[in-house]
């Protein structure tokens, strides 16, 4: 579910950010915590000693807004006792402060044992002793100076404004969490991640009508350094609706794109309702991938433990033990990848300490597996979890989250052109818009930033006030052709937001762009007073 | 850090701006202390207790001002933090928008928005609490999934130029979800108060099972235009994006379904049916709120629709100077003036219509109409002569708020409600609306 609120933290320098704190440290630290919990009576402990950095520059037209780093350093200690989990969290970084918190979350853990019917079962894991990883990344965005930043902002917005915009405006929002897992398996693992996403939102209005249209940017947040805006030749597509942007992002081309695009779609047509195929954009289809595929194969709202507020799911157990449950036509693969370089999703090891993998999830249309973590796991018959726990915080409990969930390229050469050539009657989306999908995954209706109406294998003008509503097995099993690995390109999104208390958990998604044949698309022009 | 009193806080403000050499400096302290259940499968999945405190400094030279942070109270601590905001101010660019500080100002009576039950609640409470609402399930063989949580806390501000405020506050919420346990009936409950003692888990647990056994066999019957009546938990997600968009820089330039063309907005236009009021007023009784908001401007009673006008848009201080309107913050809660008659006598009155008691996945679809599409959830039933009928499948809906309130046919007695997507607190009225359009199908349960 996008979007949720995300967890900032205190204000820092931007130097601070460059600090890194001892692995060392933190293993007295955790030793600590789980000897604590120990003695007074849990079976198991495990200790995430996060600290959590964010860096947000804002500008908007001409002026920089804000420039703020927070920083987030504390730990939380999520223990079994009494058969039961209990999990307490501190920002105080004392020994005597660690060691009441996990007191605390024994406490909590034995209170509420008397409410389990049954107790916690965990999928066994070996510890791997002291380990590190780190995301590949080639520029570390804290490195880079707050000037270079607010210089590429500011001239993103004059050539939005000179290009015709009314109003941009510009972020670039960068991520580094430093997180360190132990637990009583044996394990103590220190991991260094990055992510950025540069964005920004133009509008345009027509003075005489008060009518306005906006085009938002075409980037995804990601998970690489600054190397992201440095965008190559070989990083650009060139299409009829202008420049996308494969692995890196040309942020100064894309605004200049957006403020021309602004203007044509307060000119577009209204668009007609009815069927029509649909050529999707991977920059507008990793949402619908998201929503559609990715949430109701979470083996938390299967089993409904997600009951009460994201939902559940129609990918029901019965649906996966008939192996023959057909999701979508034979063009769907979908693949489960925790480890995929540059991925929102990637680490080495989940934050309970499980050694991350990739794995089908749709294969050749079929639901063939979900995504698990360790306590989930016997209950699909699985001897181990499939690393998709996450904490977005060290305050946050961890719990299951989607890994990256992508839609595998198709095997036979097809480009973007030849997609559109071959549609009589459709419309080709580009970018992310409006999203909404039912509580168990059936029904769901999508926009984007820019709609092509497609006729006789041509682009022949932008349209607007167009939304598509499906239902998601439908949907998919109208995918009739999927573009080859050349066009395979992420999306993403820092904010998917599910559990309660709320969390955010950042997550990619890959494809090709598709055609979907027979979508009901619905005009959304109103008229208010 | 327990949570401070009114005269400890001041104490330790009044330190921290002692050290201050800025030519401005405003400093905001915060802290709160809270724990949660959450439980599905008929067990707890997570539960946790987390403490947090906070003392923000911003320290200000001319149009530069630099914030900085700390969680740490000794004295050394807090000079270090002044020391830090003001070597970030000196390095800041001139903010062209920055205000000077706000000086002492009148919030009024103290907001009755703290409850020694609810401070008091630790893991026991909660499991007590939990277990009452599990047995409820467990007895009538329904599944159970809910969450409760409580939280007590304080927030406190300072500046150089004289301005002091203080609240502090309890909350707790408790929500539950019921199935059956074949899967095809589901009902909904949602509770927050800042009074722990108010809240009975057993009775919010029984309304979901009730309406998830009535919502079992539900039918489909076309999607299109209806008459509807809105539970207030339902009324609750549409009208708050209506709230949402009460403010005036975007209206005034013309980005909101505020605006109007040529840089004009709304304001003392009928935009709603005349029986639309709508207020904010912290003190009231049933939904009490701070007296100030975070930037130190207080909070008053605020009327924003008046008999279907706009009377008024919310600003940030900046915009507000800038245009010469009224510099009003934005509420915490907003509150919908009802009629008298109850849920029961609405559906009662209904020849023909359909009982929404609940909205879910609202997302804006057309921000110049506001335009929003979502779902119905958890018990969705045809009404015919008065009588609920049968449960009805779900429906996909497209429709604007402004849209739905010019076609305001009845309104129930106000309660205090929860929106499921924000998880703010509001005194809202069942709603019924002619022509609520339903766009599509939806075989979720």
């Amino acid at each position: 579910m996008l979007p949720a609120i995300p967890v900032w933290g205190n204000e820092i320098s931007p130097e601070r950010a460059l600090e890194y704190i001892d692995p060392a440290a933190k293993k007295i630290l955790s030793d600590v915590a789980m000897n604590a919990a120990r003695s007074k009576g849990a079976t198991y402990t495990d200790v995430r000693v996060g600290r959590y950095l964010n860096q947000f520059v804002v500008t908007r037209e001409d002026k920089v807004q804000n420039i703020v780093n927070t920083e987030s350093y504390g730990v939380g200690i999520r223990v079994i006792a009494n058969g039961c989990w209990g999990f307490a969290a501190t920002d105080k970084m004392d020994k005597d402060s660690i060691a009441k918190a996990a007191e605390l979350a024994v406490s909590i853990a034995k209170e509420n044992g008397r409410l389990q019917s049954e107790p916690v079962k965990l999928a066994p894991q070996k510890g791997y002793g002291e380990i590190s990883w780190k995301a590949p990344i080639e520029k570390n965005a804290f490195e880079v100076p707050i000037k270079e930043k607010v210089d590429l902002l500011l001239s993103v917005n004059d050539a939005a404004m000179k290009g015709g915009a009314d109003y941009i405006n510009s972020v670039i929002f960068t991520v580094n969490e430093q997180k360190y897992f132990a637990s009583t398996d044996g394990s103590y693992i220190d991991q260094d991640i990055h992510r950025i996403w540069p964005t920004f939102f133009i509008t345009k209005i027509n003075k005489e009508t008060g009518k306005f249209e906006t085009r938002n940017s075409l980037s995804s947040p990601t998970g690489k350094g600054y190397e992201y805006l440095d965008a190559r030749p070989e990083d650009k597509i060139k299409t009829a609706s202008g420049t996308l942007y494969k692995g890196r992002y040309d942020m100064l081309e894309d605004a200049k794109q957006a403020a021309a695009q602004v203007g044509e779609k307060l000119k577009a047509k209204s668009v007609e309702p009815g069927k029509y195929d649909l050529v999707l954009d991977p920059s507008h289809l990793w949402l619908t991938i998201h929503e559609s595929c990715g949430h109701p194969t979470e083996l938390d709202r299967v089993l409904g433990y997600e009951a009460n507020f994201a939902g559940t799911s129609f990918l029901t157990l019965d649906k996966w033990e008939s192996k023959k449950f057909q999701y979508g036509s034979k063009e769907v693969n979908i693949t489960a990848d925790k480890t995929e370089v540059g991925s929102l999703g990637a680490v080495g090891y989940d934050d309970e300490g499980v050694k991350c993998g990739q794995w089908d999830v749709i294969k050749d249309g079929v639901l063939v597996n979900y995504q698990a973590i360790r306590d989930q796991a016997h209950i699909v018959g699985l001897d181990h979890s499939q690393g998709c726990c996450y904490a977005d915080n060290w305050s946050s409990v961890q719990f299951q989250r989607m890994a990256n969930i992508s839609l595998q390229p198709g095997k036979k050469p097809l480009s973007i052109a030849d997609q559109i050539k071959n549609v009589e009657k459709g419309i080709y989306i580009v970018g992310d818009g409006s999203f909404s999908i039912d509580q168990q995954r059936y029904n769901f209706q999508f926009g984007g930033q820019l709609y092509y109406e497609i006729k006789a294998g041509k682009i022949v003008g932008m349209l607007k006030d167009v939304a598509y509503q499906a239902n998601t097995q439908e949907f998919w099993n109208s995918c009739v052709a999927v573009c080859d690995k050349s066009d395979y390109r992420l999306g993403g999104s820092f904010f998917d937001g599910k559990g309660q208390p709320s969390q955010s958990s950042a997550v990619s998604h890959g494809s090709a762009t598709a055609r979907f044949n027979g979508v009901n698309v619905i005009n959304t022009a109103r008229k208010i007073g | 850090m327990a949570i401070l009193t009114k005269e400890q806080a001041k104490a330790l403000l009044t330190k921290v701006l002692s050290y201050s050499k800025a030519e401005q400096c405003e400093v905001n302290l915060s802290g709160s202390d809270g724990g949660n259940i959450r439980y599905a499968r008929s067990s707890v999945s997570t539960s946790g207790g987390i403490s947090t405190n906070s003392l923000v400094v911003n320290s200000a030279f001319g149009k530069k001002s630099g914030v900085a942070t700390i969680n740490e109270f000794d004295d050394a601590s807090l000079e270090k933090v002044v020391r830090r905001a003001e070597e970030l101010a000196q390095l800041a660019p001139e903010n062209p928008e920055f205000m000077p500080f706000l000086g002492p100002q009148e919030y009024g009576p103290e907001s009755p928005t703290f409850s020694e039950a609810t401070a008091a609640m630790g893991p026991k409470e909660r499991a007590d609490a939990v277990q009452a609402s599990l047995n409820q399930a467990k007895e009538n063989k329904l599944n159970a999934a809910g969450f409760l949580s409580n939280s007590a806390g304080f927030s406190a501000m300072m500046n150089s130029n004289g301005l002091f405020a203080y609240n502090k506050s309890t909350d707790v919420a408790f929500n539950i979800t019921i199935r059956t346990e074949d899967g095809k009936g589901s009902g909904y409950a949602t509770k927050g108060y800042n009074d722990y003692t108010k809240l009975n888990t057993k009775a919010d647990t029984a309304i979901a099972a009730k309406k998830a056994l009535a919502s079992v066999t539900a039918k489909a019957i076309e999607p299109g235009k209806y008459t509807v009546i809105l539970e207030p938990t339902a009324v609750a997600v549409m009208l708050e994006n209506l709230f949402f968009d009460l403010d005036a820089r975007q209206a005034d330039e013309g980005r909101s379904s505020m605006s109007k063309p040529g840089g004009k907005t709304k304001v003392g236009e009928q935009l709603l049916d005349e029986r639309v009021n709508i207020y904010s007023d912290p003190w009231n009784s049933e939904l009490p709120t701070s007296n100030w908001n975070g930037d130190g401007r207080p909070q008053q009673k605020v009327n924003w629709i008046e008999k279907g006008v706009v009377k008024n848009l919310y600003t940030s201080r900046y915009w507000a100077q800038k245009t010469g309107i009224k510099s009003l913050p934005s509420p915490d809660g907003a509150i919908m003036i009802g009629g008298t008659k109850t849920l029961e006598e609405l559906i009662k009155g209904t020849e023909k219509g359909i009982l929404v008691t609940r909205l879910w996945y609202i997302r804006p679809v057309d921000p110049q109409t506001l335009l929003l599409t979502g779902l119905t959830r958890d018990g969705t039933f045809y009404i015919e002569n008065g009588e609920i009928k049968f449960p009805i499948k779900n429906f996909r809906f497209n429709e604007s708020p402004i849209i739905m309130l010019n076609n305001l046919d009845e309104m129930g007695r106000s309660e205090r409600t929860v929106s499921a997507e924000s998880n703010t607190n509001y005194l809202l009225p069942p709603l019924k609306i002619r022509d609520f359009t339903f766009t599509s199908l939806s075989d979720a349960v």
